[in-house]
């Protein structure tokens, strides 16, 4: 195994010092025969965790694979993602997760950790063998029918009761599907100037206020996807000051852009939850500023060509992130380090029980790690991208922050910006 | 001049009187014994229907052929679109034909911004899913000219449907425009909860037929689809027509002046009776004529045409 020597680094902003991997581990003593790297200037980050990704293996490989969506998470700065079960066939049995993990560490750039379907199918009726999913080679602990609500009460109960028996928690895309037929975008001015179909924010809050007394009452642990709208974050912070177990990530398109964007009818800005309006992006910001919001995920949802080039009702909704997370999330909170890592890596490893993963950058810690250019800005261009879709919303944008190199176990991944494999 | 009419947003009040006039000299040729005017003569028009609307597209069709323009008629039903093709292949195709200008109706709305994109010529939105359908507000502000003699300060009312009506949006945004006073009149469930703010700050909301006609110069029946009521938009067809239908009785109300239009096909029966569609106050079949006349003129002002 090849030693590094990160010459100059900052690990989190800190003054800069050598930092020395061997074995795949932050290591002390003399850098003997160890590989150079110019540090001067970069920033250390434990690697990013991405709670919610979507790989589309198998199933839409013509949109994504495990190996390419693995290559845009490490060029974005994340050493773990977590594959959602939306694929086809669903992953929701011990075969397809542990399918998908074999792929994910045959590709050997990030850890790919599989969340299972929390029902068959997705199909909301019926919980799919969780236990099995859990005791598998993949050791599923996160279940999500994302892209789906679960929607009845007493499934919900039911599957949040039963992962308890291993440490099991229930990742819910809240979307009350009754309040969101047909839904196209946000429910307001702009839905209506446009004539589209609107999704009320309260479709989201209803569910999220009926799980939090749900999880309450069961005693067991929840986690809200892609949090969208300043109710929830209301809603949140109340169930937290009560003490449930409750934990919720945003995505940075959700920090970043808001409805307004709809206005051009180019779908590439059509994404499920949708985007809310400025005092909602605001009202996100505090609260993963504060701690309500605990995380940032990505919700990187890869979509082909055709799937996008068309009308917008008639368009998958969903935009890719992994490659622009962490400078989307340095244009909104600015270069807080502590914070970053908090929301991107630690609290994500922690909600997910992801050993090795969010620790800090000490002597005798996993080598996880990225290290990222500040001062670098960058123009995003879709055709750069390593994912193997299009679907940006940031075309053309300037955004802050370059990833410069990521370790995974004390092996790059990414060097000089580019993926090493 | 703009390049495309999408919406009625992209018309200021120059621009739009400028149609509305342009109109009127188009409607003083439809009583001439040679119909046609040479103007758009080597151009052409596309008509890309994908919904079945007989009447706009043959409004459209009879626009473009006054204006000696050629003609094609591209409906989706047994054409390439049956067999999956997308929109912007459709208009990829269009576009290696010089098409110089697509009238496009489209279930879905913003179909026409998107086409916009794809080709070169002029995109005319003849419908576009709950969105907006320009041309029918520009026939409707024409008939009221032509009726009242005005636009500035008319009263103008516009009952049903709201949620649903691209008829609505595209009447709010364009009537304002040229100093209409538009109050919209339904049931909470088919008026947008935030409509005004939407389209234009100075609309009013009233759930309550009765009280609002006795000031309103227009009436403007929205056609309400049976469908709404599985989806409890409201209870019955019948508490419909009692609640916001208009009868005889009702059009009373209205002071002597007040004209009575419906941009058609009519629910007889539901929200508008026989005896007042076929009244002297009712528009309808004069909207149909004025509807040539106002295509014409986008047509003809939208490829160049000078007024």
């Amino acid at each position: 195994m090849t030693s590094y020597l990160l010459r100059g680094v900052s690990v989190l902003g800190a003054a800069p010092a050598d930092l020395l991997i061997r074995d795949g581990v932050i290591s002390s003593g003399a850098p003997e025969d160890a590989e150079i790297i110019d540090a001067d200037g970069l920033v250390a980050l434990p690697g990013l965790v991405d709670l919610h990704t979507h790989l589309r293996e198998p199933g839409r490989e013509d949109a994504e694979t495990v190996e390419t969506g693995s290559r845009a998470a490490a060029l974005g700065g994340y050493t773990a993602v977590f594959a959602m079960a939306n694929t086809s066939p669903v992953a929701d049995t011990a075969g397809v997760v542990e399918q998908v993990w074999r792929l994910g560490r045959e590709a050997g750039l990030v850890d790919v950790q599989p969340i299972g379907a929390v029902t068959v199918g997705l199909a909301g009726k019926q919980l799919a063998e969780l236990g099995a999913m859990a005791t598998s080679a993949a050791g599923v602990r996160i279940f999500s029918d994302d892209g789906h609500c679960v929607a009845d009460p007493r499934l919900m109960r039911r599957a949040l009761e039963y992962v308890k028996a291993f440490d099991g928690i229930i990742a819910q895309h809240a979307e009350e599907p009754r309040l969101t037929e047909g839904a196209q975008m946000h429910e307001g001015e702009v839905s209506t100037r446009l004539g589209l179909t609107g999704w009320p924010a309260v479709a989201e809050e209803a569910i999220i206020a009926r799980d939090v007394l749900l999880a309450e009452h069961v005693g067991s642990r929840l986690h809200v996807c892609h949090v969208s709208t300043a109710g929830s974050v209301e809603v949140l912070r109340q169930a937290k000051a009560r003490g449930v177990r409750v934990t919720a990530e945003v995505t940075p398109h959700h920090l970043l852009l808001t409805d307004e964007l709809a206005a051009s009818y180019d779908p590439v800005y059509k994404v499920n939850p949708p985007l809310r309006t400025a005092s909602d992006v605001h009202a996100l910001r505090e609260a993963l500023i504060e701690g309500v919001i605990d995380i940032v995920a990505t919700d990187h949802a890869p979509h082909a060509v055709e799937d996008k080039e068309c009308e917008w009702a008639y368009a998958r909704p969903g935009m890719v992130g992994l490659e622009t997370a962490l400078p989307v999330v340095l244009s909104v909170l600015g270069e807080r380090w502590e914070l970053i890592a908090e929301r991107m890596s630690r609290t994500p490893a922690r909600i997910a029980g992801l050993t090795g993963h969010g620790t800090d950058l000490k002597v005798g810690q996993p080598a996880n790690l990225t290290l990222v250019d500040p001062s670098a800005r960058r123009v995003v261009d879709p055709a750069e991208l390593a994912s193997r879709s299009r679907n940006t919303p940031y075309a053309g944008t300037t955004l802050p922050g370059r990833i410069v190199a990521t370790f995974l176990r004390g092996e790059p991944t990414v060097l000089d910006g580019k993926a090493v494999k | 001049m703009i390049k495309h009419l999408r919406s009625a947003a992209d018309l200021d009040a120059a621009t739009a009187t400028l149609i509305l006039d342009t109109a009127g000299e188009m409607a003083a040729l439809a009583g001439r014994e040679v119909k046609k005017l040479p103007t758009l003569r080597g151009r052409t028009v596309v008509n890309l229907f994908y919904e079945d609307s007989t009447r706009t597209r043959i409004s459209f069709e009879a626009a473009a052929k006054r204006l000696s323009a050629d003609v094609i008629n591209f409906s989706a039903k047994g054409s390439s679109v049956s067999k999956g093709e997308s929109l912007k292949d459709t208009a990829l195709t269009l576009q290696a034909m010089g098409a110089d200008a697509v009238v496009i109706r489209h279930p879905a709305s913003g179909a026409p911004h998107r086409l916009a994109q794809w080709v070169d010529g002029s995109v005319v939105n003849a419908g576009d899913g709950t969105h907006e359908h320009p041309t029918q507000a520009l026939l409707d502000a024409y008939t009221m000219r032509s009726r009242l003699g005005r636009l500035d300060g008319l009263k103008v009312a516009i009952v049903g449907d709201v949620l649903h009506s691209r008829v609505a949006r595209s009447n709010v945004l364009l009537l304002t425009t040229l100093g209409a006073e538009i109050t919209v009149v339904g049931p909470p469930t088919l008026i947008p909860l935030d409509l005004a703010a939407a389209l234009s700050p100075a609309t009013k909301v009233s759930y309550d037929l009765d009280s609002v006609l006795p000031d309103m110069d227009v009436v403007m029946m929205l056609r309400v689809q049976t469908e709404r009521m599985q989806d409890s938009y409201f209870p019955s067809a019948r508490e419909y027509s009692r609640r916001y239908g208009l009868d005889i009785a009702r059009m009373r109300k209205l002071p002597e002046h007040a004209i009575v239009m419906h941009p058609g096909p009519m629910n007889r029966g539901m929200e508008i009776t026989p005896e007042v569609a076929d009244s002297s106050r009712s528009t309808i079949v004069e909207q149909v004529a004025n509807g040539v006349s106002a295509r014409m003129a986008v047509l003809y002002l939208l490829l160049g045409g000078k007024a």
